[in-house]
């Protein structure tokens, strides 16, 4: 009688997902050669879409002359106040609105509400209040970042593992001790998941706000550059916001992986 | 101290509203430096219990006290829980510190203390490990450090090794008495496994199931320290199988009811 043998294969070979690290670097770098290909045959006029190594140039040039410095220092003022306003409060709320039921009777309904609006569009309400100046382009992105600091430390403090509020009191801690060593710890994750949103949200505002009412930013330059069809000016600003969207998701990526050091040892 | 329970009751509402009474007039003692088992059958409200002495639920009627001797700075009880619940961003030191921060100890005295109970508990050369890169038996090392650590009045253990595997649980409780023989700390040790309470337990007192009452108090007349030798003891069988028949028909009920302990998971 003749014997069959099977052997057995792997049969998730085709689920693997390997990791393909030189390809990351090489699709990049491809994008950048074939735009810098484009741009050299002269199928394009320049005028629409400048070379990679004439933005490079541009940037370069902006840089020496100290140009690009006067905006992207206004851009940062204006980020940083708004982005750290933003943080403040939206952290505050969100752990007075997820540990106190009144708060949450208070302030849910308002969010619910108001979190809605897209927030650009109270830019010219906040101009009227707040005057041309430095404070509404502060307010709009401190507004922005608000919203999603707010729901996600409160999405964090109600996902506070109950067992473990329990063992603090168990052990003597009271209300304000809870708070800072069990609700605070237990929603970092989620404050750095909405640090994240933020962030975003942030330069999106910025940009915004700065190509509405500004004399400088990026967003003005960026504005400027176009209405005056200096495309590569133009390109330089967007590179530049790409950078700064990069390292601000760096930077939160590093210090989260600091902070919350217990999950990622 | 003595841990007095006084004719405690606990009623729950379930989610149709109805009356479920959890716990009838319980009544029981823990004597100074005793070690009591507080063991029934799933669904007798034992956890319940515990957590009523612990302050962490009120009970519908009755009371617990506590009698003896004042003695400021210490608290009254302290809870192992079945769950470990270690704060999982504080190390294994800085776990075992938590009740001493809240006592207010501070300084050498905290360090000290911090580490007398780390060694008593078997965590020297643990201390900078956070609770995930250790194993169960290794994590409830830290809850009983940290429950030692506030030098209660009670010991309180919600059953503390039932979420460890057989034989990490046989070694723990060999620690546990061990540590008990050298502190003879008052302790109300909650399990649903005869056996544990037999072989651990001066006293168990016996919850019949829901509604919860005290159904007998079985006095355990083993020598100490205690050894493994014992469970073939014709007084530890003795006293498993009466503690068995006094909860077999009720087990079965809970068997079949397969309704939840209500308040415990909570």
């Amino acid at each position: 009688m003749a014997v069959e043998r099977l052997v057995v294969t792997d049969r998730t070979a085709f689920l693997r997902r390997p990791d393909y690290r030189a390809v990351r670097v090489l699709a990049l770098l491809g994008a950048v050669v074939l735009w810098e290909g484009i741009t050299r045959t002269g199928w394009v006029s320049s005028l629409f879409l400048p070379s990679p190594t004439g933005v490079l140039a541009e940037g370069l040039d902006m840089i020496g002359s100290g140009q690009l410095a006067v905006h992207l220092v206004k851009s940062l003022e204006r980020l940083g106040w708004g982005f750290g306003i933003g943080v403040a409060t939206g952290v505050s709320v969100g752990i007075a609105v997820g540990f106190f039921s009144l708060a949450d009777a208070v302030v849910q309904p308002i969010i619910a509400a108001t979190f809605p609006i897209p927030k650009i569009a109270l830019l010219p309400l906040l101009i009227l209040w707040l005057g041309i100046g430095e404070a509404s382009k502060v307010a709009v992105v401190a507004l922005g970042v608000f919203f999603p600091m707010a729901i996600s430390t409160y999405t964090g403090v109600r996902q506070a593992d109950p067992l473990l509020i329990r063992a603090a009191v168990s052990f003597g801690a009271g209300r304000w001790s809870v708070i800072r060593k069990v609700v605070l710890p237990s929603a970092l994750p989620m404050v750095f998941a909405g640090l994240k949103l933020g962030a975003g949200t942030a330069l999106l505002l910025l940009v915004a706000a700065e190509q509405i009412a500004a004399d400088a930013g990026i967003g003005f330059l960026i504005l400027q550059s176009g209405n005056l069809m200096e495309t590569t000016r133009l390109m330089v600003g967007i590179v530049v916001l790409s950078l700064l969207g990069l390292l601000s998701h760096w930077a939160l990526g590093g210090l989260e992986r600091v902070v919350i050091r217990w999950r990622h040892t | 101290m003595r841990v007095v329970v006084a004719r405690v009751s606990k009623t729950f509402h379930d989610r149709k509203g109805r009356d479920v009474v959890a716990l009838s007039q319980v009544d029981f003692a823990v004597e100074s430096s005793e070690f009591v088992a507080l063991l029934g059958p799933s669904g007798c409200g034992k956890s319940t219990l515990l957590n009523i002495i612990a302050g962490l639920l009120p009970a519908t009627s009755g009371q617990v006290c506590f009698e003896g001797e004042p003695r400021p700075g210490r608290p009254i009880a302290a809870t192992v829980f079945q769950e470990f619940a270690l704060f999982p961003w504080r190390t294994v030191r800085a776990n075992v510190e938590f009740g001493l921060e809240e006592l207010g100890v501070s300084g050498i005295e905290r360090v000290e203390r911090t580490r007398r109970y780390l060694d008593m508990a078997g965590l020297a050369g643990f201390e900078g490990k956070y609770p995930h890169q250790l194993s169960g038996g290794m994590r409830q090392r830290v809850g009983i450090a940290r429950a030692l650590a506030v030098e209660p009045a009670v010991l309180l253990l919600d059953e503390p090794f039932s979420a460890l595997d057989a034989q990490t649980r046989t070694l723990m409780m060999d620690e546990l008495l061990h540590i008990w023989e050298s502190t003879r700390q008052s302790i109300l040790y909650v399990t649903h496994n005869i056996q544990e309470a037999v072989f651990m337990a001066d006293r168990v007192v016996v919850l019949s199931r829901r509604p919860g009452e005290v159904l007998d108090q079985v006095p355990i007349k083993l020598p100490r320290p205690r050894r493994e030798s014992q469970h073939a003891d014709p007084v530890f069988v003795q006293a498993a199988d009466r503690i068995w028949g006094l909860i077999k028909s009720q087990a079965q009920a809970a068997l079949l009811d397969g309704e939840v302990e209500p308040g415990a998971a909570g």
